[in-house]
């Protein structure tokens, strides 16, 4: 019900928004609780587990109850809530876990079999049989209980992540926030004030009150204005905290498009709906408040049962009564506050029942001193209290009852790194521990300061320390703006004593009678009983609740509350979409992509890609006519192997090394020596890990004196440059030498075949002289005046050279060369007719070169020079590695009619049956080789270079794949290698 | 004689005007990495300054002179761009040609600071990084080196091959900021 | 987490990545044994502990970090190059 006049936005416009598909009108700004309450709607949800019905109970982002969905298909958005849900235009929102109705509800008859539903019910009814579980009973269960529904559908919002930065980050703008940003940022500290909620001013927003003698929101706004004008400052407003890490890293959730129409932030605008920010803060201060916690009471959960801090709040705030005949309980003095508005307000004030002796008096509304609430009635909406003192039990009508246990400080974030907060017995709260988070500071009611002016004090003063630490001058000190200094009085009531069901957590309907049964049953431990129960899970994460219910948990197993602790707060504070926290990743975003410089020829040519690491690399390329990659792989590799064929290798890693003690690093780097290669000639290189395994294997090209070119794997290129950097950086700074990764300079094409001279002489401005180009010969040449670089290596078997130019010149050399080799009869090929050609010859991948092979089992322990160190030498000399039964390289053939052959499969003998203990190795490549017209793989098999002409069996239980196999040599073709050094 | 065309590593990657912030290829132009070598940092700065009229970079700086920069581009490495170095720097330090090896994009205008903080884990607020200020970071996922060329520009530079994620991370971080009107 | 890079100041953990304890590489004549502790063996203090970490995403520096593993506290941060980690015995 709106109260004329009353509120901050009273002459906001008029907005339209459904709810459960009533067409309604609420204010501009207001929340949807707030529109709710002046529409008179009290019954929003169903509770979790029993489907009672649910009102609202807080005005903030701890509510438990009030939790609806928004929109509809990809941008459904279950459990918003209505407390913090700020209205638009056009607002949908509808009530969850009802049907067909929020009004009627079909599984409210949990509600009636609510004896048997009780704590640990599931565990021990759906016990047996146990097959039951997953296929009936939790799905039977989950159906039942739950939150919001997601659509299902991919969310078609878009999110985002951001980085911030600064000196103080300010978490908070209620009084306390407001003056610690307004200190700091007079003093020209870089400020960063957050506001979880709309606008500044925290708890000012909800109270009656004067600061500097004048209306605290007149004050509010002076200060506001007073920081806009600030450079220094920067305000986000409807950004909450998140949580806290190390070394000052903060996140923090904005949140930026809920509070728009979703049109405007989707259609035609990238407008993200929510940023996820990670803030780096040489300092904190945390002005995050306090939550008023309920007490337990028999069916305390009824709509119209509200805090009295929220119903201050939607009076003052939002000009809304929450009621037309409001009763109050209270254990404090702060919640005669809300008597004493409302009854200014005009609203109807039935009574005060303070369960205190000594609660303060009022000439305004009649005080039952001493006196409890026992219970309430009212099935959808509160009709009546039951009051009892001394003078026995009054029923009361009523259908609002402003309820207050007190104020438990905000100090989740202060728990964040693992500290535990301490309990201010005069409080009856847990306020934080001074340093729980290192350049932290709190201040104000989460730091248990509870009055206007103790919150303006400990801002002003926390600000003026991290000004000191920032050796930033304090200007004069302002005259701190007076303010109301009320003490905070309160005296303990967790749970009104008697039978029925009194809640705790609104949010899984856990009672004072399930922790009870929970510490009967000997989950004693505050973690236990909250896993047994559920108390404080779920979306609210107990704000308002856990304090309660370790109270009456301490009651039970006769501890104190601080003996008996809390439980652990962890981020979250707020629930962050995931769509939030994967900002970005998704599609395009999730790793970057490499393109070669061949890569738009290939796209042209239809060539299907293949990802390696980042980089996507073509697979095959595909003619006219053909129906299957084998065709045109096959036809890329008989081109190779009959006249040329040309293949991007610019993934590849390239080092360029320079400086005198370059050969040091290479001889140190690779097992066999890089200081006697001649200048102008490659050498094949193998590197090993320290622990003796083989990392990965490429060439190495002297380009002068002093100045080498290293080539990696693609895969490894990284891990090689990191790896040169741990050599040069750790073990030997005292080389001089220099390197970088010039992988990406350099667009680097193999061209490879019989007729690759001949291909290449008709290109380069000067035609190679082959006294000067043996095999392993390397060095500088033109192509059409573009200077570029030539190796003549081979990966294929065949002559071969790698041409290396530019890589701007990349795209427009690649159509050159596949013009020229087609012209000769060959062409492109792809990462699939390579792959065939050094399975031909036996040259190894990292498919061979898996982290658990040595030089020995590649055969290649000829590398490892005897006569110098080398990382990985020490280690490759241990018996394990050098045992003779070790698996070693070999090549398989099929024996008779086998189709395929699979990498993956095991090696058993003929003879010995199919077991796991029988593995005598596996299969690391496949490949059909054109060439000889069957199947060809490598493989590792125990003692397999004595094993040369024996049968084996080949066995792939996955692909349903067992053949018999000859092991041959792993070069399967021109063995003495006559064709690449020809 | 063959005629090869040079294609520049954005090529194919459209200029973007977006709200208050565009993004460019930056020009086309000679980079060579100096790396010097053990204890020639201060020969090496001296020969610069004597060659091109700038010094050896600071860390987390740049140094200008006419159409040469030199900027910071990591540990004891620094950046020519614009000119071709004089043969004789080589002496002192490692020259490498990188003129191809990056891709280079200039991102100006009002907000490129809250673009850019959508994808870097760095401060590039002009308090903490003003104008001449190189650093090398991580934008999104790739290696990246940043440098406030003029107060409301930005030069990114990743590696050529990604230059298609970087136009993409930064369209998108471009769009969402100027959405937010 | 933020490391402070002796370079490039503090910085977000993203950019860095991780090796392990930093321990000093025996020399090539070593005992077999010093060596399967170079390589195999760790403390795993609940305490400081000197790691290495290197500033991929940075300026390529490989940094001697010492973490309290407890709390993450960082205690020193120095470039790995001044440590003598390559001198060993």
């Amino acid at each position: 019900m709106r109260i004329a006049g009353k509120g901050q936005g009273a002459d906001a416009k008029t907005v339209n928004f459904t709810f459960n598909g009533r067409h309604l009108m609420g204010r501009a700004g207001e929340t949807l609780a707030a529109a709710l309450l002046a529409n008179d709607i009290h019954l929003v949800a169903r509770s979790f587990k029993y489907h009672r019905p649910r009102g609202i109970l807080t005005a903030g982002s701890e509510e438990p109850n009030a939790l609806v969905t928004l929109g509809a298909g990809p941008v459904q958005d279950p459990n918003q809530r209505a407390t913090t849900q700020e209205l638009y235009e056009g607002l949908e929102a509808r009530s969850q876990n009802c049907w067909p109705s929020v009004e009627h509800d079909v599984m409210a008859v949990n509600n009636l079999a609510a004896p048997f539903l009780g704590a640990g019910f599931y565990y021990k009814t759906f016990m047996w049989p146990a097959a039951f579980w997953e296929k009936l009973y939790e799905p039977m269960i989950r159906r039942a209980a739950g939150l919001g529904a997601l659509s299902g559908l991919a969310d078609t919002d878009r999110y985002e992540k951001a980085y911030g930065f600064c000196d103080l980050l300010v978490v908070g703008a209620g009084p306390a926030g407001v003056m610690a940003a307004l200190t700091a940022g007079r003093a020209g500290a870089d400020v960063l004030l957050l506001e979880e909620d709309s606008c500044l001013g925290g708890r000012l927003l909800a109270e009656e009150e004067e600061i500097d003698g004048k209306p605290a929101q007149i004050w509010l706004q002076e200060a506001e204005a007073e920081l806009q004008q600030l450079d220094n400052v920067r305000i986000m407003r409807r950004t909450a905290v998140t949580g806290a890490y190390d070394h000052g890293t903060y996140g923090a959730l904005e949140r930026v498009g809920h509070h728009l129409p979703r049109q405007h932030s989707l259609k035609g605008s990238q407008r993200p709906r929510e940023c996820f920010w990670r803030i780096a803060a040489k300092h904190c201060i945390l002005a995050a408040g306090a939550i008023e916690r309920p007490v337990a009471f028999r069916n305390n959960d009824r709509p119209g049962i509200m805090m009295a801090g929220a119903v201050r709040a939607y009076l003052n705030r939002w000009g809304v009564a929450p009621g037309e005949r409001v009763t109050l309980f209270s254990n404090n003095d702060d919640a005669h506050r809300t008597a004493r508005d409302l009854v200014a307000a005009g609203v109807h004030l039935a009574a005060v029942i303070d369960s205190r002796h000594d609660a303060p008096d009022s000439d305004l509304y009649p005080v039952l001193k001493g006196a409890q609430v026992c219970n309430t009635s009212g099935s959808k909406r509160l009709e009546s209290i039951t009051v009892r003192s001394v003078r026995g039990e009054e029923r009361i009508q009523s259908d609002c009852l402003a309820m207050s246990g007190g104020w438990n400080p905000s100090l989740h974030l202060t728990c964040h790194l693992n500290a535990r907060p301490s309990w201010r017995r005069e409080l009856l709260a847990f306020v934080p521990q001074v340093g729980a988070v290192p350049g932290m500071r709190a201040v104000g009611a989460c730091n248990g300061s509870f009055s206007t002016h103790a919150a303006l004090r400990e801002g002003a003063a926390a600000a003026d320390a991290v000004l000191a630490e920032l050796g930033l001058r304090v200007t004069a000190a302002a005259q701190l703006p007076e303010a109301e200094d009320q003490p905070y009085r309160i005296a303990p009531l967790w749970a009104v004593p008697g039978k029925g069901r009194a809640w705790l957590d609104f949010q899984n309907d856990v009672t004072v009678k399930d922790v009870t049964q929970a510490a009967d049953e000997n989950f004693r431990s505050v973690e236990h009983m909250k896993r047994y129960t559920t108390q404080g899970m779920a979306t609210d994460q107990g704000k308002n609740s856990n304090v309660a219910a370790l109270a009456v948990l301490a009651d039970v197993t006769g501890r104190s509350i601080p003996e008996t602790g809390t439980t652990t707060f962890r981020p979250p504070f707020v629930p962050v979409a995931i769509g939030a926290m994967g900002a970005g990743a998704a599609d395009q975003g999730f790793k970057p992509q490499r393109f070669v410089p061949s890569h738009l020829v290939a796209e042209e040519r239809g060539a299907s890609q293949l990802e390696v690491g980042l980089w996507y690399r073509a697979a095959y390329f595909p003619k006219p006519g053909e129906t299957n990659w084998r065709q045109a792989c096959d036809r890329e590799i008989m081109s190779v192997r009959q006249s040329v064929g040309v293949c991007d290798v610019s993934t590849l890693g390239k080092i360029d090394i320079q400086g005198p003690d370059a050969a040091k690093l290479l001889d140190f780097v690779y097992t066999n020596t890089f200081s006697t290669l001649k200048q102008r000639r490659v050498r094949y290189g193998l590197m090993l890990r320290e622990d003796g395994f083989v990392m990965d294997d490429g060439t190495c090209a002297r380009l002068g004196d002093t100045h080498y070119v290293m080539t990696t794997t693609t895969a490894a290129a990284g891990e090689v440059m990191a790896h040169l950097e741990f050599i040069t950086q750790v073990l030997h700074p005292e080389w001089d030498l220099r390197f970088t990764s010039v992988t990406e300079n350099w667009a680097q094409f193999a061209i490879a075949g019989p007729k690759s001279r001949l291909l290449l002489n008709d290109l380069l401005d000067q035609p190679l002289a082959p006294a000067d180009w043996p095999f392993m010969a390397c060095g500088a040449v033109t192509v059409g005046g573009i200077q570029g670089r030539l190796f003549r290596i081979s990966f294929s078997g065949e002559e071969a050279y790698e041409l290396a130019l530019p890589a701007s010149y990349g795209d427009s050399l690649f159509r050159t060369l596949l013009e020229r080799a087609e012209a000769l009869g060959g062409g492109a090929y792809g990462m699939e007719a390579l792959n065939v050609l050094r399975i031909e010859k036996g040259f190894v991948t990292h498919a061979e070169i898996n982290g658990t092979v040595t030089a020995q089992d590649l055969g290649m322990q000829a590398m490892m020079s005897q006569t110098k160190d080398f990382i990985g030498k020490a280690m490759a000399q241990r018996p394990g590695l050098v045992a003779p039964d070790r698996m070693q390289l070999v090549g398989l053939k099929p024996i008779g009619a086998v189709q395929e052959l699979s990498a993956g499969a095991h090696l058993f003998d003929p003879e010995a049956p199919v077991e796991r203990i029988q593995d005598q190795g596996y299969v690391t490549s496949v490949g059909f080789s054109p060439l000889l017209g069957h199947m060809i793989a490598l493989g590792f098999l125990k003692r397999g270079a004595s094993r040369i002409g024996d049968e084996i069996r080949l066995v792939d239980h996955m692909r349903g794949i067992d053949a018999l196999c000859q092991v041959v040599e792993p070069v399967f073709f021109d063995p003495e290698g006559e064709r690449m050094r020809g | 004689m063959v005629d090869l065309l040079a294609k520049t590593a954005c090529d194919g990657l459209a200029p973007l005007n977006i709200g208050t912030v565009c993004l460019r290829e930056g020009p086309t132009v000679p980079m060579t990495t100096l790396a010097p070598y053990r204890g020639q940092q201060a020969a090496l700065d001296a020969a610069l300054q004597a060659a091109h009229g700038l010094g050896f970079p600071p860390i987390g700086g740049s140094c200008q002179s006419g159409d040469a920069r030199a900027l910071w581009f990591g540990r004891d490495l620094g950046l020519l761009m614009g000119i071709e170095p004089e043969a004789t720097l080589a002496q002192y330090a490692a020259l490498t040609d990188q003129s191809q090896g990056w891709a280079v994009m200039q991102l100006e205008g009002q907000g490129g600071e809250e673009v850019l903080a959508r994808l870097c884990p760095v401060d590039l607020r002009l308090s903490a990084f003003g104008v001449g200020a190189a650093l090398r970071t991580e934008a999104r996922h790739m290696q990246a080196s940043i440098c406030r060329i003029e107060e409301d520009c930005f030069q990114i530079m990743v590696f050529r091959s990604m230059a298609r994620t970087m136009y993409h991370d930064l369209k998108t971080a471009m769009e969402a900021w100027a959405a937010r009107g | 987490m933020r490391i402070h890079c002796p370079l490039c100041g503090a910085r977000d953990r993203r950019e860095f990545s991780y090796k392990g304890a930093a321990l000093v590489r025996p020399l090539a004549a070593a005992e077999s044994e010093a060596w399967h502790a170079y390589v195999n063996l760790r403390e795993n203090p609940a305490g400081p502990l000197a790691e290495l970490w290197y500033h991929e995403m940075g300026c390529g520096s490989w940094l001697q970090v010492t973490r309290d593993t407890v709390n993450h506290t960082v205690s020193e941060v120095v470039l790995a190059r001044d440590a003598a980690l390559g001198a060993g015995v």
